[in-house]
């Protein structure tokens, strides 16, 4: 199975890896959620969703299954 | 004359953009539309120290210039066309530095389309609590611009700013990047097919193109080869600028600004623990919502009686001490009890957009819309819906105009076409009254009254019916549109009372506007049906009530020729004429007149019973006590009863009553299409309940 954000655990941090799915806002690469970018999991609401994120600064929240397209790896 | 400079104020949003506006212009500012469309634009004029007067537009927040929305597509229409009347003589981009660089993105492209460019960054007061220290002259030579470090909250460093824009001539506007690096092939046959132009303003021409089909280009045409043909490799293209865009960013951070973590205090990631937690967030969610409700409705009751009661007096005296016409008639018993229907739901309002405003400065409403999505999901709803459907509580029209930053198309149409089922302040004299006539001043046990009980019920079903069918809509709608979301969850601060108070100044003026012109039509275009009769039966109501009753007393004699003239008036064939229609339900032509002036805005509804029972004052205890006398023909028995009543309650907690609401959503759904679909589905379901729950009490 790939490791993506929403396979993170709470508290978790990982660098993205790659981002190629059409499917991903705009708006969340301008928030910097970027390819090299380090990624928290700050929490999720119950049923893990939304996800909330800290990443490249910013504190947001998406759906998981926006979070399950972007592809991570752990450090 | 004085030279007067254009200034347009950009930046993402919480970053304190309104703030420095609002310090900036204090209260000497406009709230108006940018024509034909329904975005909210906001102008100021701010006097400089050399007596140069700035016109500061406040454009609305915005991540970046690739723009999704409505609201941010404003931005690009206003900086990109030279010819635009706001067009700007120089742009100042407000950031936060915690946030700066984010912030910084929109700073570069504004910079790129060589407008003289000045960069604030605002919150220098959380400095030192997050560790954070920059070298400006660094940062303003990378930058190549000038940069003003203040604090909005403190009021610090605006008189800084203020001599940035005196000196705005002096701004290089030069570019920070060269489009050629997003992708050299892409952008070097295109700056070979148009040599003269600048390469970023065409790009966000072509990206335009893409998303919207319809911005002005005059200045720039585009050739078809160079259109983006799909939506993926103009995703592409953004993304590699957004990339590049980072990476001179994070090169000019490098060099003036350092943060020390070890320094930096975590508040809102504590406060976040709590207020975002599985349980305790809800807990703490309903208990505010709680609040709300307790403060709109048992707060205000005070100054909404002061109010009724002031209209009151005010109609009376004006009676009393003007010569007695037509037009004076008009005056006391139209425009003044017209007027007092629009005031006495201000304390509500007002009180609403207090709240929500203060729970959005503070940033709480980022968490709630974080713990509701899962929820509204369910319902075809986003987390971004709960908002709408509080503020609907207190009306619709500012409810459906909250709903603007849904990404989501069917998440946000949804959310629009089912937000007018939540029980807003106008029904609630409506209910008032009719609870009061049909259900029993009873308590069960200690605490519930069966009245309040009923009125609980009637909240509980507006929301029910609309979660309800935004479920069934949900499932109806073959709407394709993804799962766009994204929230940002900016930090918690406590809010700035200026920001808070002209923000609900603001929004109830516009209510009272608004509102207040399609209420005060109706009730003259009311006034003069009811005033006015197509025959002598009309005409010679005097003589033939005089005749008829010789014995009464010059009081009564009068309240019998007004509800004589008023059954043959115009309004009065008009009830006549849908009597069969509002039968089944337990109405007579009088309930049904009502019914039909509601359609134009549900509180009518009271006020014209006080008409059509000839009552003078709105007092709602006499206008009670000849509801409770009325007759129905029919069945011999009290006209509200039971079964009557609960049918009314029921028509007005589904129908679609409110011209207003229909004419915001035409506006924010482009169209009849969806308003239409309101009316009838709503009224329709009004009808069916109101005749169901008739025909079984009756």
């Amino acid at each position: 199975m790939k490791t993506t954000i929403a396979t993170l655990r709470r508290g978790q941090r990982a660098l993205i890896k790659e981002i190629t799915s059409d499917n991903i806002p705009l708006k969340l690469l301008e928030m910097g959620c970027l390819p090299g970018n380090e990624v928290k999991l700050v929490r999720t609401a119950p049923f893990e969703c939304p996800m909330y994120l800290v990443v490249n600064g910013s504190h947001l929240a998406i759906r998981k299954e926006i979070a399950a397209q972007i592809e991570v790896q752990i450090i | 004359m004085a030279k007067q400079i254009k200034v347009s104020l950009i930046g993402n949003p919480n970053t304190g953009k309104t703030s420095v506006f609002n310090l900036l212009t204090g209260l000497n500012q406009r709230v108006g539309n940018y024509p034909g469309i329904t975005v909210e634009k906001k102008e100021g004029v701010c006097k400089l120290n050399n007596g140069t007067k700035a016109h500061i537009l406040d454009l609305p927040g915005t991540y970046s210039l690739n723009a999704s929305s409505l609201d941010e597509n404003v931005v690009i229409e206003v900086l990109l066309n030279k010819k635009n009347k706001y067009f700007p003589d120089v742009a100042v981009v407000v950031t936060d530095v915690e946030n700066l660089k984010r912030n910084l993105l929109l700073f570069t492209q504004i910079k790129d389309l060589e407008i003289p460019t000045i960069l604030v960054i605002n919150m220098a007061d959380r400095m030192s609590r997050k560790g954070i220290s920059l070298d400006i002259p660094t940062l303003e030579k990378e930058l190549d611009t000038k940069i003003a470090l203040i604090s909005a909250r403190k009021e610090q460093g605006i008189e800084q700013l203020k001599k940035c824009i005196e000196q705005y001539a002096t701004l290089s506007q030069a570019p920070c990047l060269d489009p050629l690096s997003f992708e050299p092939d892409y952008f070097s046959r295109l700056q070979k097919a148009f040599p003269n132009q600048s390469l970023y303003k065409l790009w966000l021409v072509i990206t335009q193109d893409v998303n919207f089909r319809k911005v002005n280009k005059q200045e720039i045409t585009i050739d078809p080869d160079f259109k983006i043909k799909t939506e993926s490799e103009l995703k592409r293209l953004q993304q590699k600028e957004t990339i590049k865009r980072y990476q001179f960013i994070n090169a000019v951070l490098k060099k003036g600004f350092t943060i020390d973590k070890s320094t930096a205090t975590g508040f809102s990631a504590q406060l976040d623990e709590i207020l975002t937690h599985k349980v305790f967030g809800y807990i703490i969610f309903f208990m505010i919502l709680l609040l709300i409700f307790q403060a709109i409705y048992g707060w205000t009751s005070y100054p909404m009686d002061l109010i009724d009661e002031g209209f009151a007096w005010l109609s009376e005296t004006a009676k009393a001490n003007l010569p007695s016409g037509p037009f004076v008639d008009l005056i006391t018993d139209g425009i003044i009890p017209g007027l007092g229907g629009v005031v006495i739901f201000i304390p509500q309002i007002a009180f609403l957009f207090l709240l929500i405003s203060i729970l959005e400065e503070s940033g709480y409403m980022s968490r709630v819309v974080f713990l509701m999505d899962r929820l509204m999901r369910k319902f075809g709803l986003s987390g971004k819906s709960v908002v709408p459907l509080i503020s609907g509580t207190a009306c619709a029209i500012p409810a459906v105009m909250a709903t603007r930053n849904i990404e989501n198309w069917k998440e946000r149409l949804i959310t629009i076409l089912v937000v007018p089922f939540t029980t807003c302040a106008a029904r609630l004299p409506v209910y008032l009254i009719i609870i009061s006539l049909v259900i029993p001043d009873e308590k069960i046990g200690w605490v519930f009254g069966y009245q309040s009980l009923t009125l609980m019920f009637l909240y509980l079903l507006g929301f029910i019916t609309a979660v309800g069918s935004a479920w069934l809509l949900n499932k109806i709608l073959k709407i394709k549109s993804k799962s766009y979301f994204v929230v940002e969850m900016p930090g918690y601060k406590v809010p700035l009372f200026k920001n808070v108070a002209i923000n609900v100044i603001e929004k109830t003026k516009a209510f009272v506007f608004d509102a207040g012109k399609i209420i005060l039509a109706i009730s003259i275009v009311l006034w003069v049906l009811a005033s006015f009769g197509p025959n002598d039966k009309f005409n010679k109501a005097e003589e033939t009530v005089t005749q008829q009753y010789n014995d009464l007393s010059e009081e009564e004699l009068e309240n019998k020729i007004a509800s004589h003239k008023l059954e043959y008036s115009f309004i009065g064939y008009a009830g006549k004429a849908i009597e069969p229609i509002v039968a089944p339900l337990g109405y007579d032509w009088k309930i049904g007149i009502g019914i039909i002036s509601s359609f134009a805005a549900r509180e009518v509804f009271v006020g014209t019973l006080a008409t059509i029972y000839s009552v003078g004052s709105d007092d709602e205890g006499t206008i009670k006590n000849k509801m409770a006398s009325e007759v129905n023909l029919v069945t011999g028995g009290p006209l509200f009863n039971l079964a009557s009543g609960l049918s009314l309650l029921l028509f007005y907690a589904f129908a679609m009553q409110c011209m207003s609401t229909l004419a915001i959503v035409k506006r924010e759904t482009n169209g009849w299409k969806w308003p239409t679909i309101q009316l009838v589905s709503m009224s329709a379901l009004a009808y069916v309940a109101a005749l169901i729950i008739y025909q079984i009490l009756k």
